[in-house]
């Protein structure tokens, strides 16, 4: 009969010569998904959320603008009025010239036109320095922008 | 000599190898971010410092004036709106074909005119924003329907083009007023 010795009750180990394989997709997943982070997040920005969202294709043409409250490690210092950030310092409205001028020049020549700068505004930020933002933005031809937001949850 | 079975090398001993696996499993999960950038991609008008001053001479009835005020209301052709009502106007407005004399003549010279306080919040901008490309996506999208059969974003470069020209999206901002800070 199929009945077994009663000598082996031990249950065979479960083999875990496959585990470091499943990982390892894990990890490729995630290398090729994400990209690194680049700065430090000063501000603190909470999108405001749309519908008729589009996504950015190219990332080398996108340049960050974010806008927003300072975090707590510098709100002691600066206050919580709406800051400007670009890269990753606190700037004025003034650096933002050198700040695109210097974004154009690292692109090849012929996609200098299309770069594109990426807003990233808090939702409570007030109009004014956005729209002083948005105007010096067309003062310097750059005109592509994007209004960064996130999908709308119903 | 026992040859034949000393020759076998010993095994490698793989069960570390999950650990080193998680690790930079780990540190990449911490390290990176998921490219999730999406938004409203708008063109904006070229600068020009001699147009400044000088004001586009489109007839009234063809512009959709959406004045939003420092505490976020909306007053859309001089009557006050709720936010939810704006596609829906903002549609019958352009799709007017000059059915109604207080609107558009047609799509093409249909204008929508925004104005905004400087203690308006940029939410409020963005939903305002977002309403009127919406209604113009509706309208694109039932135009192409009615033309191709199809979708606006199923269609060729073509025929994206002819219904772009059937219903341009004329979007005018207007400098920001600052009767938000006068009052205070």
């Amino acid at each position: 009969m199929l009945i077994r010795k009663r000598g082996s009750k031990e249950l065979p180990a479960i083999s875990t010569a496959s585990l470091p394989d499943i990982i390892f997709i894990l990890l490729f997943f995630f290398m090729v998904a994400t990209v690194m982070r680049d700065t430090e997040q000063k501000v603190i920005v909470h999108y405001p959320q749309a519908t008729e969202l589009q996504k950015l294709e190219k990332k080398s043409l996108v340049t960050n603008i974010f806008i927003g409250p300072p975090n707590p490690t510098y709100a002691a210092k600066l206050g919580d009025a709406p800051r400007l950030q670009l890269n990753d310092t606190f700037a004025t409205k003034d650096d933002l010239k050198t700040f695109i001028l210097n974004e154009r020049a690292k692109l090849p020549e012929a996609l200098q036109g299309k770069l594109t700068v990426s807003l990233k505004v808090d939702k409570d930020t007030k109009m004014g320095i956005v729209s002083e933002v948005k105007s010096e933005l067309r003062r310097l031809n750059a005109l592509k922008i994007n209004y960064s937001a996130t999908p709308k949850v119903k | 000599m026992a040859k034949s079975k000393t020759r076998k090398a010993p095994e490698i001993n793989a069960s570390s190898m999950a650990d080193i696996a998680f690790l930079l499993l780990i540190f990449f999960l911490v390290t990176t971010t998921m490219n999730i950038d999406k938004g409203i991609l708008v063109t904006l008008p070229p600068y020009d410092p001699n147009q400044e001053e000088t004001k586009v001479d489109i007839n009234q009835r063809n512009v959709l004036e959406i004045l939003v005020n420092f505490k976020d209301q909306l007053l859309v052709e001089g009557e006050p709106l709720e936010i939810t009502e704006l596609r829906t106007l903002t549609k019958k407005f352009v799709n007017n074909n000059g059915i109604d004399p207080e609107m558009s003549e047609n799509p093409k010279k249909a204008v929508v005119s925004m104005k905004n306080d400087k203690s308006t919040t940029y939410n409020r901008y963005i939903e305002v924003y977002n309403e009127v490309r919406a209604a113009y996506n509706e309208l694109r999208d039932e135009y192409a329907q009615q033309q191709f059969g199809r979708k606006y974003d199923n269609l060729t470069e073509d025929q994206q083009k002819t219904v772009r020209d059937e219903y341009p999206l004329r979007l005018s901002e207007a400098e920001p007023e600052d009767y938000g800070n006068a009052k205070k």
